[in-house]
């Protein structure tokens, strides 16, 4: 094992990937390997966090993100709370500020948020004394995402300076694609977008991104395929016609990923809608990173919230 | 307590500005009996012996403004704005005359809730309070309100405030019905569908920030179809507030072609743009969104050549309960009546508008649109006026407005130019120092 990493994570709160500089990212995505490593072995508890109280407040439903916080932190020693508030009576946004004060007293040490509105996560952390954590919020970000993709690809591509990316799917909507695409471009990838224009975002260009809407040219020589999640009220009419349709232009199938370079890999954020935007034996293919990035998942939030926790008083 | 003074009243040493010829003259006014009686160089301190003097210290007295739109939350909503706090900020910003939008609880669609509005202002506000009553039942859209009768108790349009008539063929109706009354029918225009969940402009920086974005032609589609149901009826229209570039081409064309239209701005879209949002900044929410720089940049190209008639405040007061939430949550609106003028005036020090200019487009044209006298500097003109010092630096605080409500857009920023005095009706119902 390689001695411990000495990197200092130079922000108090973790909101999105916008604001991180490459040495950031790349520090944390070192620190992960190491996290990796750790999570390999039959003794997986680290006391880097030992002494900590880490509360996972969910706004929104999600078992995989928030299993994978609360693993991250239990393997840094932290004492971990959920608190799911997503099906809670009160109105949701009214809740926000005067959770965020109640919890603040109970004096945690790091707060990891999902919320589904864009910049909740932001006007929490301006509310409360600790660290926090975007775990999500609306289509603006979802940082953790972001840089376990980039975990996961740098482990089986060596690198990701010069790779090409293409993200397919519900751009408009997605969290996931955002942080991707500023992750990636700081890594030096080249990052390509396809989907049908009623889920492109106006304006995306100005990321510097290329464009598609025909998947073929989008994974025309592509390292690496990424494809998001299609929400289940976006598929009958409102933003494409049918499931069926969608899947005949937009889905991952063996015959659009021959477009891409013969040892293109296949990535999906999950949880996957089989049959919508992926098939299934391109998901549980030999190409498929889908069942690493989960792992990596655990790695890199237990690197977030080691980088954090250097950061917090008496650290 | 807009009750007339009894005894005359000099203001001296002024520079009186009249904003329709952009004249200017040092000299005083002569008021009394709530009107101007006199004004010129030769009414100097002592000229006017019974008179009571008052020394404007050489500022800039010209007509108090007309603010066309201005949200109030009496009757129903007195939490967030009542008529009495609202003519505070108002006469704090140099505004004399408030029209007040119908969407209150219950909504201004009745003659009866017309003349409540007008007894309760005449008994608690300082300034003048007219009625822009409702065009449909309940502002919603559907069944014409008694327009006539709604005149009769004293308001000065209709509109439905901040929600947009949909169904073409209730807004012909009521262009078509109107007309018997000569009442102008204000419309905010955006297609609320093209809106959908949309809280922000459509682009790049609506993507950035993860939020669903409403297109410009949400507004666009709205007011051509609205110029077209205008050449049906030749029925008097406003549009409350255009925001983007492609608007404005549709009123210029609109008003080649001879339609008896008008078209307003406000002044936070004359000032401000979607960057200002930042980090999900709820006081710029705003219902039409901020655009970006260049559509600003046209619409104060539009005011400064005439094309956009007014300038108004869409003074929109909300509290920490509709503000303190999520940015898609959150309710649109800001407030304005204190900070409309010294905003404005930014545009004047840039030299993109003069000021004569901005002054009639917040005075003049929004009381002839109405039907109302004041906003000129005439004999026998109401005696609204006010004394600005177009200079004087200050600092937005947002706790120190006037308004129940602090959701300013302005809150620490550097403004030049206050309201040293505030006249309405003869009377001085604000003096600032």
């Amino acid at each position: 094992m390689t001695a411990p990493s000495l990197f200092v994570f130079p922000h108090r709160h973790l909101l999105g990937i916008e604001g991180l500089s490459r040495p950031d990212i790349e520090g944390l995505l070192d620190l992960a390997e190491e996290a990796v490593e750790v999570s390999r072995q039959v003794e997986k508890k680290k006391s880097s966090l030992r002494g900590r109280t880490q509360i996972n407040l969910f706004f929104e439903n999600s078992t995989r993100t928030q299993a994978s916080f609360e693993l991250a932190g239990k393997r840094l020693g932290a004492d971990v709370m959920n608190m799911s508030v997503a099906n809670s009576s009160v109105k949701k946004g009214e809740t926000l500020i005067d959770t965020a004060m109640t919890l603040n007293a109970m004096r945690p040490d790091i707060i990891i948020v999902r919320h589904h509105a864009a910049g909740a996560v932001h006007l929490l952390a301006r509310k409360v004394d600790c660290s926090v954590v975007n775990a999500g919020d609306g289509a603006h970000e979802h940082p953790t995402q972001a840089l376990l993709d980039a975990l996961t690809i740098r482990r089986n591509k060596g690198r990701i300076e010069g790779l090409t990316v293409a993200i397919c799917g519900d751009i408009a909507h997605s969290r996931v694609a955002r942080s991707n695409i500023i992750c990636l471009q700081q890594l030096g990838a080249r990052v390509r977008l396809c989907a049908p224009p009623t889920l492109m975002p106006a304006g995306v260009e100005h990321y510097g991104v290329e464009v598609f809407t025909d998947m073929k040219r989008a994974l025309e020589g592509a390292d690496i395929v990424m494809m998001l999640r299609l929400q289940r009220e976006r598929m009958n009419g409102s933003y494409v016609p049918s499931v069926q349709e969608y899947f005949h232009f937009y889905g991952l199938d063996r015959e659009k990923l021959a477009y891409a370079k013969p040892d293109a890999l296949v990535m999906h954020p999950g949880p996957m809608n089989r049959g919508v935007e992926i098939a299934s034996d391109v998901a549980d293919g030999a190409q498929s990173l889908i069942r690493e990035q989960v792992e990596m998942g655990v790695a890199i939030r237990m690197a977030v919230l080691e980088a954090l926790a250097r950061r917090l008083p008496n650290g | 307590m807009t009750t007339t003074a009894n005894r005359p009243v000099l203001l001296t040493n002024a520079r009186l500005l009249d904003p329709v010829t952009g004249r200017e003259q040092r000299g005083g006014v002569l008021v009394s009996e709530g009107v101007i009686r006199d004004f010129g160089s030769h009414l100097v301190a002592g000229s006017v012996t019974e008179a009571e003097e008052q020394d404007c210290s050489g500022a800039l007295l010209v007509p108090g403004l007309v603010d066309l739109r201005a949200f109030i939350g009496e009757p129903g909503e007195e939490y967030r704005e009542t008529l009495r706090s609202a003519s505070h900020a108002a006469a704090a910003g140099g505004v004399t005359t408030v029209i007040a939008q119908p969407n209150t609880s219950p909504v201004i669609d009745d003659p009866a809730v017309v003349d409540f509005v007008l007894r309760r202002a005449r008994d608690t506000s300082l300034v003048h309070i007219r009625v822009a009553a409702a065009l449909t039942k309940g502002c919603r859209g559907q069944e014409m309100s008694e327009i006539g009768l709604l005149q009769a108790a004293g308001a000065v349009a209709v509109t439905d405030g901040d929600r947009p008539v949909t169904n073409a063929q209730v807004m012909r109706r009521a262009l078509t019905y109107a007309r018997v009354f000569d009442m102008p029918v204000i419309h905010h225009v955006e297609d609320p569908n093209l809106v959908g969940e949309g809280v922000m402009n459509e682009g790049e920086f609506a993507t950035r920030l993860g939020l669903p974005g409403i297109p410009r032609a949400a507004e666009t589609i709205m007011l051509e179809r609205d110029m077209r149901l205008v050449q049906l009826t030749g029925g008097r229209y406003h549009a409350a507030m255009v925001s983007c570039r492609e608007s404005l081409d549709v009123v210029r064309r609109a008003k080649q072609a001879g339609l008896p239209i008008t078209a307003g701005v406000s002044i936070n879209h004359l000032t401000l743009n979607e960057m200002d949002i930042g980090g999900y900044r709820t006081f710029l929410k705003l219902s039409p969104p901020l655009r970006g720089e260049e559509d600003r940049l046209a619409m104060v190209e539009a005011v400064a050549e005439g094309l956009i008639d007014v300038i108004v405040s869409d003074h929109n007061p909300q509290d920490v309960e509709t503000k303190r939430l999520t940015f898609a949550e959150c309710a649109p609106g800001a407030i304005g009546l204190e900070t409309m003028l010294s905003a404005g005036l930014r545009l004047v020090e840039a030299g993109h508008i003069s000021l004569p200019r901005l002054l009639e487009a917040m005075s003049e044209a929004p009381a002839k649109l109405v039907g109302l006298e004041t906003g000129r500097m005439a004999k026998g003109a109401p005696a609204d006026l006010i004394a600005l010092d177009p200079d004087y630096p200050w600092v937005v605080e947002a706790a120190a407005l006037k308004s129940r409500c602090k959701n300013t857009p302005f809150d620490e920023a550097r403004l030049s130019g206050k309201v040293m005095m505030t006249m309405v009706a003869g009377r001085i119902v604000h003096s600032y120092r």
